[in-house]
């Protein structure tokens, strides 16, 4: 089976713990290394408003991890995360697949795109033509 | 009546002419209600592959004051991207980017 997979994880911490989030964030990292994940990207998001309160908050400070692994990193970090108090919210959306088609439909446009300028350079003799003709005439 | 009088002059000297634009007002007039129609994908034109969750700059354009998202019908999405489109507004709502409802 194939053991890669690419996950996107984005978590919202309270705001009123501000110091903690940079800690929190390093725990959850080391989580995902102790079960074989690797994060290939941490980033905050900055704290922002919230579209609708949330345990009655309505600020929150967004933090993005990017977690290459097998999935088992993702059950334990999603676990550690609804336990948190600190954690309001978040999501997990696995990108691979999508990331890999995005790159087919990518490859796909390019390969046409290579096939267009043959026809272009077909047309493109004509118009040349078209303007001796002009020349032609205006001489 | 005087409100259609008024408008003819804009139009121009030539009687025929004028004529020819208030028709074509009248037209712009009854299409205008659906001006909002997009009749082309703007992510076809833009070739966009993916569309991100977390890019709400974006998402808000297909998200009316109601908080609602934007039929296809009106912004001219072609369905491949309207799904993607529409799986994005979801995950973004779920984590507080964008809103379920506003009133």
């Amino acid at each position: 089976m194939d053991t890669k997979r690419q996950y996107e994880v984005v978590f919202i911490v309270d705001p009123t713990v501000d110091d903690e989030v940079a800690r929190l964030t390093d725990n959850f990292k080391q989580v995902v290394t102790d079960q074989g994940g690797v994060v290939t990207k941490a980033e905050s998001m900055g704290k922002r408003q919230l579209a609708y309160e949330i345990l009655h908050q309505k600020e929150g400070t967004f933090v993005l991890l990017e977690i290459e692994g097998s999935g088992r990193e993702i059950a334990e970090l999603e676990r550690r995360m609804r336990v948190n108090d600190r954690v309001l919210r978040y999501l997990t959306v696995r990108v691979d697949e999508d990331r890999r088609r995005a790159e087919k439909l990518k490859d796909r446009r390019s390969r046409k795109a290579a096939k267009r300028p043959a026809a272009a350079t077909s047309a493109a003799p004509r118009r040349p033509a078209a303007m001796d003709f002009t020349d032609k005439n205006g001489e | 009546m005087a409100a259609n009088y008024e408008d003819r002059p804009r139009g121009g000297g030539g009687g025929y002419e004028s004529d020819d634009e208030g028709d074509r007002r009248s037209m712009g007039g009854r299409g205008g209600r659906r001006i909002h129609r997009r009749r082309v994908c703007r992510f076809c034109i833009d070739k966009v592959d993916l569309i991100d969750f977390k890019d709400v700059r974006l998402l808000q354009n297909y998200l009316p004051e109601r908080g609602k998202i934007l039929p296809r019908r009106i912004s001219g999405n072609c369905a491949t991207h309207q799904r993607m489109l529409a799986e994005a507004i979801k995950r973004a709502r779920n984590i507080a980017l964008l809103p379920y409802t506003t009133d």
